[in-house]
């Protein structure tokens, strides 16, 4: 079986900075893969190079079994036209910490954005699909509400829900719950919990422990731009085997 | 005095007394009365005579030439500057560097002398021609003919306004947030899509109040085309003055113009405004001259 996500000795650097120094990971379809760690470990860079947000400075990603912004010719590289780029984002989708709605369009006309625009989808269809997806992330009643009307619970579910309207193979989560108040957090988490029970491939950078132990397929460690520990959630968890894991779990738990 | 039921007894408590509001109140209603009374009583202001020309053929002439130089160059300015924005924000360095040297003459230099030189373009090139570069001419024009008065008023108003226009832009676009392009890239939205559907509106919330003001300040730039011969609003109470004589009134009758294209331009921004304003929350306006027009504003969020 191909792997969803496949990562090769994967370097980034911004820079006289090196953020990524050699990240090899592999996600497989289905899985829902948690990567945890302080903060400028990497992990969110990690996560926006599987979308070509960042451009990779040397190793393989491959999504689906295809490079991810280059294609490979007679053992040679080409970089990606910008249309290529998009068109494979297509298939991928990313929610972001700070949700990243358009502040200009309704809840709906967020979600039916890009399959009317990207995928030339039909209006009505696209709308009747959109209702589907809100009132799976439970605002089907705020459909006509703009993003600046809804709490941040409600804004990240909406960004879900928009992500998923693409019907992406694989979903990038990044600290989506990070920027939230407290009490907001779990209904976020619900949404997601219910996305990988449905089988959705998924990577996520998150703090949320408690979520990665329970939803998680994987739990990767990383620090200091390298992967320290990665394993089973409980395994990492419970008896994590390097000290630099150790260390941060103690501050974390 | 005892509080209905349920609510806590009011504060009675005398207010801060504002007597310097007062004092300032009075001296404008003296000034004022005493304006009231010059304008109504000075002859000098000649009203018979401002009632006699407002609507004469040859102020409406002008009138007409304002309108359409107005129009025109701010399409050339808006156009022009949303082209060169783009060019100036672009990753290329060369593409950013030729709209940063445009911005950096058409700003840097007066626009009379612009208007000047596109009039007598002639003298550099007395033929324009289209053809392949340094190759065979297909067609080829006399200048004089090509660009008349009315077309170097365009070219200098609205290349002039371009450079402007440029930079109002670049900061409408600077001013929305990177995670907007980067959602929109994320959905796989193409860059051109992304500026289109994502940017622009959202940018056009910063880039209208600016535009309004340029637009307002070309009704009156305008008045520059005289230097080449052309003529507009004022150059024609001009003329009609320097025949009678009836200066004060025929300045009175292109100011009363000037106001109402101002009004109605100020009336159709705040319209304008309003439809880029939707689902961003920054409160309604301060009050404005023409507030009474504006409906009730939105409902708040629940």
């Amino acid at each position: 079986m191909t792997p969803m996500v496949e990562a090769l000795g994967i370097h980034k650097s911004f820079g006289p900075t090196q953020v990524l120094r050699g990240v090899d990971l592999v996600v497989q379809p289905g899985e829902v893969s948690c990567v945890i760690g302080p903060s400028g470990s990497g992990k969110s860079t990690l996560l926006r190079c599987i979308n070509h947000l960042e451009r990779i400075d040397s190793g393989r990603l491959r999504v689906d079994g295809h490079l991810v912004g280059y294609r490979e010719r007679g053992g040679k590289l080409y970089e990606m036209r910008e249309s290529e780029v998009a068109h494979q984002r297509r298939d991928i989708g990313m929610v972001f910490q700070r949700f990243n709605l358009f502040p200009h369009k309704t809840a709906i006309e967020n979600v039916m954005e890009a399959p009317v625009v990207v995928r030339r989808q039909d209006k009505a269809a696209a709308k009747a699909r959109a209702v589907e997806l809100l009132d799976r992330v439970g605002l089907a009643d705020r459909r006509d509400n703009y993003p600046s009307q809804l709490s941040g619970g409600q804004q990240q579910r909406v960004a879900i829900a928009r992500a998923l309207a693409m019907s992406p193979r694989l979903m990038l989560f990044d600290e989506p719950t990070s920027a939230l108040d407290p009490e907001l957090v779990g209904e976020v988490l619900d949404v997601m919990r219910g996305l990988a029970r449905e089988g959705m491939t998924m990577v996520v950078v998150t703090h949320e422990m408690g979520f990665a132990r329970e939803v998680g397929d994987a739990l990767v460690f990383m620090d200091e731009g390298v992967i320290v520990e990665q394993g089973a959630p409980r395994e990492v968890l419970g008896n994590p085997q390097h000290e630099r894991t150790k260390a941060f779990l103690s501050k974390v738990l | 005095m005892s509080a209905p039921p349920g609510r806590p007894e009011p504060m009675n408590a005398v207010p801060v007394r504002h007597p310097g509001r007062w004092v300032a109140v009075a001296v404008l209603a003296v000034l004022a009365a005493m304006l009231v009374h010059t304008i109504l009583t000075n002859d000098g202001f000649g009203w018979p005579v401002v009632g006699d020309y407002l609507f004469s053929p040859p102020v409406l002439n002008g009138l007409k030439n304002t309108l359409v130089l107005t129009v025109l160059s701010m399409v050339i300015g808006i156009v022009g500057g949303v082209l060169l924005a783009v060019m100036r924000l672009s990753p290329n360095w060369i593409l950013s560097s030729v709209a940063a040297l445009y911005i950096w003459v058409f700003r840097g230099t007066p626009l009379i002398a612009q208007l000047l030189f596109w009039n007598f373009l002639s003298a550099l090139y007395p033929r324009l021609s289209l053809g392949i570069p340094f190759g065979p001419e297909f067609v080829s024009f006399d200048t004089n003919q090509l660009i008349n008065q009315f077309a170097a008023c365009l070219l200098g108003l609205g290349l002039n306004e371009a450079a402007y226009m440029a930079e109002i832009v670049r900061g409408g676009i600077a001013s929305v947030e990177h995670g907007q392009t980067e959602a929109a890239g994320a959905l796989g939205m193409s860059r051109a899509q992304t500026l289109r559907r994502i940017v622009l509106p959202q940018a056009m919330r910063v880039i209208i109040p600016p535009t309004g003001n340029e637009t307002i300040s070309m009704l009156k730039t305008s008045s520059l085309v005289v230097v080449i011969g052309y003529f507009e609003l004022l150059t024609s109470v001009q003329r009609i003055y320097s025949v009678n004589f009836q200066t004060i009134p025929l300045l009175i009758v292109a100011a009363i113009w000037y106001l109402a294209l101002t009004s109605i331009l100020s009336v159709g921004q705040g319209f304008i405004e309003r439809r880029y304003g939707r689902g961003l929350q920054t409160g309604p306006p301060g009050p404005s001259l023409f507030g009474f027009l504006r409906r009730t504003p939105e409902e708040a969020p629940a």
